[in-house]
């Protein structure tokens, strides 16, 4: 997965108490694995990104597994309450275990 | 698009009765109001206004649209060293905003020393291997639809305009020819589709007039970015016609005749279709 490529959109400040948006995408092809080679009929493995996860100041405020029907370059947005200025950060595992990190910081007063 | 027709039905009723019983006659505004106004040109209407409610949303917002995965990487090779000379795109060109504001607009082009037409992906690969002495890029791979999406979205917004007269006439008129011959076993022309029947259903698709503003563009099917070629291709094998190669004359100068019909309509690189 060390190509994947993910962005993530969180706005630089919120008031406190406010709900904010937090759009994420990343690229990834998303093998079903219900595919077939079309010249040898071989199952082309399943290879997925599984879990993706999202750490406030390192509480958890989502935690979501992803199965197969998910979509190539899946695109998640969810909403966050403001509570302190800090750090999202972003986790999006694969089957292979493998990961990619990314955070983002706001300012919330 | 049936939900989206109940919707207009419903919203034309309730327009009426409204009028009715305001007294004010508003004319036909309400039946031409919609947001998708600036996708159409005469009697042109872009493929975004054929696309479902939902594609629409992915292509209006920058972020939900996944095509900007590979702008990203095309901005980032924009300005990458390659090849023997050392030079990077940025080292003539300086800021793509400003130097490729336009380009999209204007491919394919006339080229004297060629002698004929070349695409956007050929006038890249040309400077890769002519100014920096560096490996052409494969037409489908990601690098060069990487580079062709940054360089025509700088053009977003801004009017087709293809120059179809002059040394470019002949290779215009190629590419009519080849837009209304029948081919295949299906036996059937792009216009058979994309004029007489645009806006009907062939089965589950909803037929749009084959405008080319949007290219490269992220397609829901694909998973991916994919150039006109690519489209090209998937329709003449949708026909059972033997494909022409990425690059080849005879899909450059049909790609002049579809800008050319598409002429006044905004360049939306990276458009979002199913």
């Amino acid at each position: 997965m060390a190509k994947s490529k993910a962005r993530v959109k969180v706005p630089k400040s919120a008031k406190k108490g406010e709900i904010f948006q937090v759009k994420t995408l990343i690229s990834h092809k998303m093998e079903s694995g219900q595919r077939k080679n079309k010249k040898t009929g071989a199952k082309i493995p399943r290879m997925i990104i599984n879990n993706f996860t999202c750490t406030y100041n390192g509480d958890m405020v989502i935690d979501c597994d992803w199965f197969p029907s998910i979509s190539a370059n899946p695109y998640l947005a969810f909403f966050v309450k403001a509570d302190k200025s800090g750090e999202l950060a972003f986790k999006w595992t694969d089957d292979n275990g493998k990961t990619v990190e990314k955070t983002a910081s706001i300012t919330v007063n | 698009m049936g939900i989206e027709q109940q919707g207009l039905k419903r919203h034309l009723r309730l327009g009426t009765i409204i009028m009715a019983l305001i007294g004010v006659g508003l004319g036909g505004s309400i039946a031409n109001a919609g947001s998708d106004d600036k996708y159409r040109a005469g009697d042109r209407s872009s493929g975004y206004t054929y696309a479902a409610k939902e594609t629409r949303a992915m292509q209006d917002d920058d972020f939900a649209n996944p095509a900007y995965i590979w702008i990203d990487q095309g901005e980032a090779l924009w300005s990458t060293a390659e090849g023997a000379a050392g030079k990077s795109c940025s080292t003539c060109h300086d800021d793509a905003a400003d130097t490729m504001k336009g380009v999209a607009t204007r491919y394919p082009a006339y080229d004297k020393s060629l002698g004929k037409m070349k695409s956007t992906e050929q006038q890249i690969n040309i400077c890769r291997v002519k100014q920096m002495q560096a490996k052409p890029f494969k037409w489908e791979s990601s690098q060069m639809l990487s580079m062709t999406a940054y360089v025509n979205s700088q053009s977003r917004g801004m009017a087709m305009n293809v120059k179809v007269d002059g040394a470019a006439a002949p290779f215009f008129e190629k590419g009519k020819a080849f837009f209304n011959e029948r081919r295949g076993q299906l036996n059937m022309a792009c216009k058979n589709c994309h004029e007489d029947n645009a806006g009907n259903m062939a089965r589950a698709n909803l037929l749009s007039e084959g405008q080319s503003t949007g290219f490269p563009l992220y397609r829901l099917k694909w998973q991916k970015l994919g150039s006109i070629h690519r489209r090209f291709r998937g329709c003449n094998k949708n026909v059972r016609a033997k494909p022409y190669g990425y690059g080849s004359d005879e899909y450059v100068n049909l790609e002049l005749y579809v800008g050319w019909r598409g002429r006044g309509l905004p360049i939306e690189t990276p458009a979002v279709r199913n």
